[in-house]
């Protein structure tokens, strides 16, 4: 069935990004591919990849962006991959069910026996978050590593997506952010997390953290104004100061 | 938006064909069509081999044609199931007016009244069409109240020079459908011409800002793109060929989709007889490519906000 789920359960498995954190190392795009060219859609096809032309299939992609002007302006790095919409418009134009979303925990799959290829579900999302293996025909997307956080063959902790595993510096977090207690949604509530281009109404699962004011002064971080004083009073260093500041010593 | 010719191909051709095949079987309803079975012959076979063909040809960008017959299956949502399911119903009624009309030469009671529901379910298979690309909000242009009246009217208007030709082929000269084609003309374009203008003036839908949510920093511009060689996104829906040539483009499917057709009819109307059936003929052929310059057009001109993550500011 195409239709989203008519009784969904509360779970929503997704993820949060915290572009605060963020160094745009592409790591968590890089162990995406790597896991999931073995995984649930392997393989994640790549065509002429020793040769000029190449292209390939992946589902997590690292853009930088400039944000304000002038001394003001900021880098922010900028991970993109599917946010498993909840009114996920990729499910609904699929002719033939292959585009499904799970009504346990509302991840957004692909049936690849059952696409046609008609890469309808690419041009509804808004995101860019389907991309169409060329090789196999078929229409290929991220899986949020179904086949790591259910693993009972892992150990728990490595239950969690590939890119959440791998982010050298935390800036990816993984959990249901259906339920308002987990550490997700309270780290949502918190940084006030955001849907990306909600006038799609596509109402995203996966939120961002923006990034926190910039700290330009030295006290804003806690550090005293000035790091040493030039004139100190008084002792040793008082002695030498007066001495070498005075007209006598010149 | 890439312009896969094959969709191209399929739109306009199966475009033309339900036209064509509505107006036949509206006509076959009312009893206005005589009985002649090679008129039969000709029309319905024009009408259902542009539809055969069309549809066939929007296989032909699957990745996977062999399964396409899994695409009846979610009709209750989609939009391209709906069509796929619309495109064969129609077959039915249009069948047993063939049957009838071809084989039997008879248009009385059942087999004259079939034309009605063929035309019913030929309209609302093109009205599918327009809603798989009009239910597409990341597309700006293409999520719009005028582009399922342009598929409609489009239909009818070539489907409405066609009908004119056909008739007056086979003698049956009626100045009543030239005039009815030359008002489909005129609306069809007339529609044309104000979603362009619509779509030339519309306020950004989204931005840069709203894609990433950094609008409150200020401008977000793109510093470095995740790829550097194209990806499946930037060919599927970073086509920018188009939009450099729009202006001259548009201008010449408007002289070949209305100024010469209009021409050819208006001096038909005059000349009646053969001369009258061979500007017919000609109105037809000439408003095809038009109308293939105008979906090709439609498809290269949309822009798909995804482009937001990779250097467009506002879309």
């Amino acid at each position: 069935m195409t239709s989203l789920p008519q009784n969904p359960s509360p779970t929503k498995l997704g993820l949060v990004i915290d572009l605060d954190i963020c160094v745009g190392c592409h790591a968590c795009a890089v162990n995406c591919k790597e896991w999931n060219t073995g995984g649930y859609h392997a393989p994640l096809t790549d065509i002429n990849p020793y040769e000029a032309d190449q292209s390939g299939v992946w589902f997590n992609r690292i853009h930088a962006f400039e944000a304000g002007q002038g001394s003001d302006a900021q880098v922010v790095h900028f991970p993109r991959s599917c946010l498993h919409c909840d009114d996920a418009p990729c499910v609904t134009v699929c002719p033939t069910g292959a585009s499904y979303k799970r009504g346990e925990d509302g991840i957004v799959l692909v049936d690849e026996d059952m696409c046609i290829g008609c890469k309808l579900c690419s041009w509804s999302c808004p995101y860019g978050a389907r991309e169409f293996d060329q090789d196999a025909g078929v229409m290929k997307k991220c899986t949020m590593c179904i086949d790591r956080i259910y693993n009972q063959n892992m150990e728990i902790v490595d239950r969690v997506p590939a890119c959440v595993a791998t982010c050298p510096v935390s800036a990816r977090h993984f959990g249901d952010l259906g339920d308002p207690g987990s550490e997700v949604s309270r780290l949502v509530a918190a940084r006030e997390g955001y849907d990306l281009m909600p006038e799609m109404e596509t109402k995203p699962v996966n939120k961002y953290l923006a990034p926190r004011p910039r700290k330009i002064d030295a006290a804003d971080i806690g550090a005293p104004a000035v790091l040493e004083d030039a004139s100190p009073e008084g002792g040793f260093l008082g002695w030498i100061d007066k001495l070498l500041s005075s007209e006598a010593g010149a | 938006m890439h312009p896969a010719y094959s969709v191209i191909f399929f739109t306009t051709a199966s475009g033309l064909g339900y036209g064509l095949l509505s107006l036949f079987g509206l006509a076959a309803a009312f009893g206005m069509l005589p009985a002649d079975r090679w008129l039969g012959f000709t029309g319905l076979g024009l009408a259902l081999s542009l539809i055969t063909f069309g549809l066939l040809s929007s296989t032909f960008h699957l990745g996977h044609p062999e399964r396409a017959w899994r695409a009846f299956s979610q009709w209750r949502s989609s939009w391209l199931a709906r069509e796929g399911v619309m495109a064969v119903a129609t077959y039915v009624p249009a069948a047993i007016l063939g049957i009838g009309w071809v084989f039997l030469e008879s248009l009385n009671g059942l087999w004259g009244a079939a034309g009605g529901p063929t035309a019913v379910l030929a309209i609302m298979t093109v009205y599918a069409t327009s809603k798989i690309y009009a239910s597409l909000k990341a597309i700006p242009r293409w999520h719009h109240t005028l582009v399922p009246v342009v598929y409609l009217a489009f239909a009818a208007m070539t489907g409405a020079v066609w009908f004119d030709a056909v008739l007056r082929l086979f003698g049956h000269t009626s100045n009543a459908m030239t005039i009815v084609a030359l008002i489909s003309l005129a609306v069809g374009w007339g529609i044309k011409m104000r979603y362009w203008q619509s779509i030339d003036h519309a306020a950004p839908v989204s931005t840069s800002g709203t894609a990433t949510g950094l609008g409150h920093l200020g401008e977000v511009r793109l510093l470095e793109s995740p790829n550097t060689q194209a990806n499946y996104l930037n060919q599927e829906m970073g086509f920018r060929v188009a939009r450099k040539h729009a202006q001259k483009l548009r201008r010449l499917a408007v002289l070949f989709g209305a100024a010469i057709p209009i021409t050819l009819l208006l001096a038909g109307l005059f000349a009646g007889g053969a001369a009258g059936a061979i500007s017919s003929v000609l109105a037809g052929l000439v408003v095809m490519p038009g109308v293939v310059i105008e979906r090709w057009l439609f498809f290269a001109e949309a822009r798909h906000v995804v482009n937001l993550y990779y250097g467009d500011q506002t879309l």
